[in-house]
């Protein structure tokens, strides 16, 4: 008798630590979820070992002399070029005997000319990319044995490959004709688009990780902004009549929600523009001129749910992140009712998003921090690289076969660089 | 379109004419020149709308004159969605037949959709924060107290009735109430217990434990911060004889504290301090402003300085900056106020803190048990605490200050400010601040002490007799409109001179009226 008192004692001694201890392991840090998508659990994968990349010598005149002349192109949007070159001369997926490569890398900055405010003009891209491509064609037999299936190239301008920045005359332009058969890694991605191929990368743009890990406020500060957002609603510079800018999206977000006291939008751009998206729920990542925006990286890195009004948008690894667990989506044609949209999202939901987001892969993923960090953006790059292989038995040319045009395009783009 | 249209039947009708033989043209002729009176009537005034509406907006008018408005209570600009976008989306579509499938998205012009009432709909405004309160509290629960661990807060505030007790109880009452944990509040009175306090104490909803302290409260500052610390040593008696578990934090009744401050001082193990913003704030506001000035323009003429000194000053632990152990004390620097600080209560003039204020410590109330087992050694036996010895601040409680916890960031965070705002001590103000019966007398208010008798009430109802005393009125009508039909009245009276002050207030029922700035007046 006595002794079974004492192993009901023990029993709930041992009972009441173990919850004791579950309940310490689980306060200290957010619960987070799992992030598997179309591809997997493959966020966390390691590239190395899976595919070999050869990165092609080029003259310094197509990167280094064109970095040299404007430094700012290593911070603004666009950036993800410079620093995926120099990823990869010090990568371990990087080989110098070309081989044995699986994927071939151009070096070429095509978007770093920029005006002085700081947009990068893509009149002389198409020439610059003609000029390389016939470098690489004529000193290595590597683009000829394959016409280029097997070489990737960073394009993270606009409308990716179609080198302009106005959506009507991108597609009048189409793709390069000379990439039509290589793999791009871009950050425009619009499903039934001219200037996304089929087999495209989409990657996020570039944002800078330190300026944003400074800006981070602690996890307890409440969330009590509903819906958060800034920049322009009109664009009145380019588009005077309205209309045209975010096909009238922004412009009905603001008609709309403007004495909305849950809709916290402006286009005040205030210093603590981080910090606020921090406590907010909900963050706005509406099409601009194209469908990509960086608020998109932003948000994920805060917490901040975003939500994307921009119709048939393809987001960043959409294979590997399941965004619509992830974010919201909204039609344009449905952005009047947004509060009703957003409200009518069960609480359950709008936690688990949260706890998406709070998984510390899901944020490295958006990143390109230097040096690079297992799992971030440059890792993903290459893992969907290394899902393509092997390259199918097709890519390879028979000798003499010529399947691209050399002369095509526009006139102008026909001129050496 | 709509011109070259009748540019063009204008032609044909000249060439219809020019080829009619002359004989038919008389019957044709008048029904032509109908149709083009009609027509020229038609041009004129479409030409007349362009003039005045621009060309743009004058086909908008054309196109509701020809069509019915249908579907046009969704789109705000819909004349645009006709005229634009086909031409646009021909090229899309020989563009996009390259890649045999459609795009629903048409590149181009679109309109502005807005809905039709495009203001908050309080529905969707309630459902949204019902969402963020959730968000909230699943936040709270992530992210809370370190430790995990709730603890009862026990709170000790030395009160005394006075004119400004319940302004100031009321606010720590409802910062206790709006914590989320358990509370006990002792509440040390000095003068014995009153009904008054217990009054509005008993709103609470909190465990309360009302002491009466039996000295009454002096009337300089400084031997009030002595009673304050004869009284909080008293409450921390009643701590250990009750043997109440929790954490020790001192609530002054004119104290503010944020809710954070309650989930910081979870964290403390024995004996924790914070940072205490201190606001000594003059009564004088031009003296304030003037304090100020001097201020900026110190700082303006110390330009090498890097460091500008915070206008709020804050009296907690000074923290190593990069270890975090606790170095030192900042204390409130009284050089400023030299000779200028409030000595008595109801003094026009900056009230200052002590050197170091009991509210920013707290304390684990097992540390004042007999027969705490694990209290360590550093702290110094409660019982046998003499306060004859003179006990200044909580320090004296230990035996090594060096062992006390800097919480709240190691200082960095100001959680609860420092204030003392006292009414004149001989003011008086009604029990409860309920005006019982209402009043319907005049009664000048200075800096003489009210009259003990009350001046002889009025005969009629709506006369009032203002008292002659001084250029400050009070009035305190029963209605407002006795009070303007008594106004009116009074009119053609001698004492017209007057009514002008009492005209004025009508919108308050009590209503303290100053003709100066410089007398303000502190009841």
């Amino acid at each position: 008798m006595k002794y079974r008192s004492w192993i009901l004692i023990f029993l709930a001694a041992c009972y009441l630590t173990l919850s004791t201890i579950s309940a310490f392991r689980l306060s200290r840090s957010q619960p987070t979820e799992r992030i598997s998508g179309s591809a997997g659990d493959v966020l966390d994968d390691n590239p190395v070992g899976r595919l070999k990349v050869f990165v092609y010598e080029l003259p310094s005149k197509y990167n280094k002399k064109i970095l040299q002349k404007d430094p700012r192109c290593l911070t603004h949007m666009f950036a993800a070029e410079i620093y995926m070159q120099r990823f990869l001369l010090s990568s371990p997926v990087r080989t110098l005997n070309p081989e044995e490569a699986d994927w071939f890398y151009v070096p070429v900055y095509t978007t770093c000319d920029l005006t002085p405010n700081g947009l990068p003009l893509p009149f002389k891209s198409p020439r610059m990319m003609r000029s390389a491509i016939q470098l690489i064609a004529s000193n290595w037999p590597y683009w000829n044995r394959t016409e280029g299936a097997d070489h990737f190239f960073v394009v993270p301008h606009d409308f990716g490959a179609c080198f302009h920045y106005q959506e009507e005359k991108a597609i009048g332009r189409g793709i390069l004709p000379l990439l039509q058969r290589a793999t791009l890694v871009q950050t425009f991605g619009q499903r039934n688009h001219v200037c996304l191929k089929e087999g495209s990368i989409t990657v996020p743009p570039y944002a800078p990780p330190q300026k944003m890990q400074s800006h981070l406020i602690p996890g307890k500060t409440p969330r009590s902004i509903f819906v958060y957002f800034r920049g322009l609603f009109y664009d009145v510079g380019n588009d005077p009549e309205g209309g045209y800018y975010a096909r009238g999206a922004r412009a009905a977000v603001w008609e709309n929600f403007k004495d909305n006291p849950l809709f916290d939008i402006s286009t005040e751009h205030p210093t603590t523009y981080y910090e606020d998206m921090q406590r907010a729920i909900f963050c706005l990542c509406p099409l601009g001129w194209a469908p990509w925006s960086p608020r998109l990286v932003e948000a994920v890195i805060f917490g901040c749910i975003p939500v994307i009004i921009a119709d048939d948008i393809v987001l960043p690894f959409a294979d590997a992140i399941p965004w619509e667990d992830i974010g919201v989506f909204v039609d344009e044609k449905d952005v009047p009712y947004l509060d009703t949209i957003l409200t009518s999202i069960p609480p359950e939901v709008i936690l688990r998003k949260q706890r998406l987001l709070a998984n510390p892969s899901m944020k490295q993923a958006m990143l390109f921090p230097q040096p690079a960090q297992p799992g971030d953006a440059f890792h993903q790059v290459l893992n969907g690289l290394a899902r393509k292989l092997p390259h199918d038995r097709s890519v390879y040319l028979r000798p003499g076969e010529k399947l691209l045009n050399w002369t095509a395009g526009p006139v102008a783009d026909l001129k050496p660089w | 379109m709509k011109l070259s249209a009748l540019h063009q039947s204008y032609l044909n009708r000249r060439n219809n004419n020019s080829f009619r033989s002359p004989l038919d043209s008389s019957v044709d002729a008048s029904g032509k020149s109908l149709l083009a009176v009609f027509w020229l009537i038609l041009h004129c005034l479409c030409c007349l709308i362009s003039l005045l509406l621009g060309f743009r907006f004058s086909r908008l008018v054309f196109f509701f004159l020809i069509s019915t408005p249908s579907n046009n209570n969704l789109f705000s600009s819909p004349p645009f969605r006709p005229d634009l976008p086909p031409p646009r989306s021909n090229s899309t579509a020989t563009a996009t037949e390259v890649k045999s499938s459609s795009s629903r998205v048409v590149v181009g012009r679109h309109g502005i959709l807005i809905r039709p009432w495009p203001h908050p709909d309080p529905v969707e405004v309630m459902k949204a924060h019902r969402i963020i309160e959730r968000v909230q509290k699943e936040q709270k629960a992530v992210f809370g107290s370190s430790s995990g661990a709730k603890r009862t807060v026990i709170a000790v505030t030395p009160t005394y009735v006075r004119t400004f007790q319940k302004l100031h109880l009321t606010g720590v009452m409802h910062s206790l109430m709006l914590v989320p944990y358990d509370v006990v509040w002792i509440v040390v009175e000095a003068g014995g217990v009153s009904n008054e306090t217990a009054s509005i104490i008993a709103k609470s909803g909190v465990r309360t434990i009302h002491v009466g302290f039996d000295q009454r409260m002096p009337n300089t500052w400084d031997d009030r911060a002595k009673l304050e610390v004869l009284m909080r040593l008293q409450a921390l008696r009643v701590v250990k004889e009750e043997k109440l578990d929790g954490v020790v934090m001192f609530a002054d009744d004119s104290n503010m504290h944020s809710m954070e401050f309650f989930d910081e001082i979870q964290n403390v193990k024995w004996f924790g301090a914070l940072s205490v913003g201190i606001l000594a704030h003059s009564g004088n506001a031009e003296e304030m402003v003037m304090m100020s000035m001097d201020k900026r323009r110190k700082v303006e003429e110390a330009e090498g300085e890097e460091e500008r000194s915070s206008s709020l000053p804050v009296q907690g632990p000074a923290c190593n900056a990069t270890t975090d152990k606790l170095i030192g004390w900042h204390v409130f620097n009284t050089l400023p106020y030299a000779g200028k600080s409030a000595v008595y209560i109801d003094d026009v003039a900056a009230v200052l803190p002590q050197k170091l204020e009991w509210c920013g410590f707290v304390l684990n109330s097992r540390m004042l048990w007999d027969d705490a087992e694990s209290k360590p050694e550093w702290v110094k036996e409660f019982g046998l605490l003499n306060e004859n010895d003179g006990v200044e601040s909580p320090l004296s409680l230990l035996n090594d200050p060096s062992m006390v916890e800097p919480l709240g960031s190691c200082g960095r965070q100001v959680l609860l400010w420092w204030l003392r705002v006292e009414a004149r001590a001989d003011s008086k103000f009604p029990p409860g601040w309920i005006i019982d019966p209402p009043l319907e007398i005049t009664v000048a208010a200075k800096r003489t002490p009210w009259p003990d008798v009350p001046p002889e009430p009025p005969t009629k109802k709506k006369d009032q007799m203002p008292l002659s005393q001084g250029d400050n009125v009070v009035v305190i009508p029963k209605q407002q409109q006795q009070q303007q039909r008594s106004s009116k009245v009074r009119k053609p009276k001698r004492r017209s001179k007057r009514n002008k002050h009492e005209a004025k207030p009508t919108d308050t029922t009590t209503q303290v009226s100053s003709s100066t700035k410089h007398h303000q007046e502190r009841n």
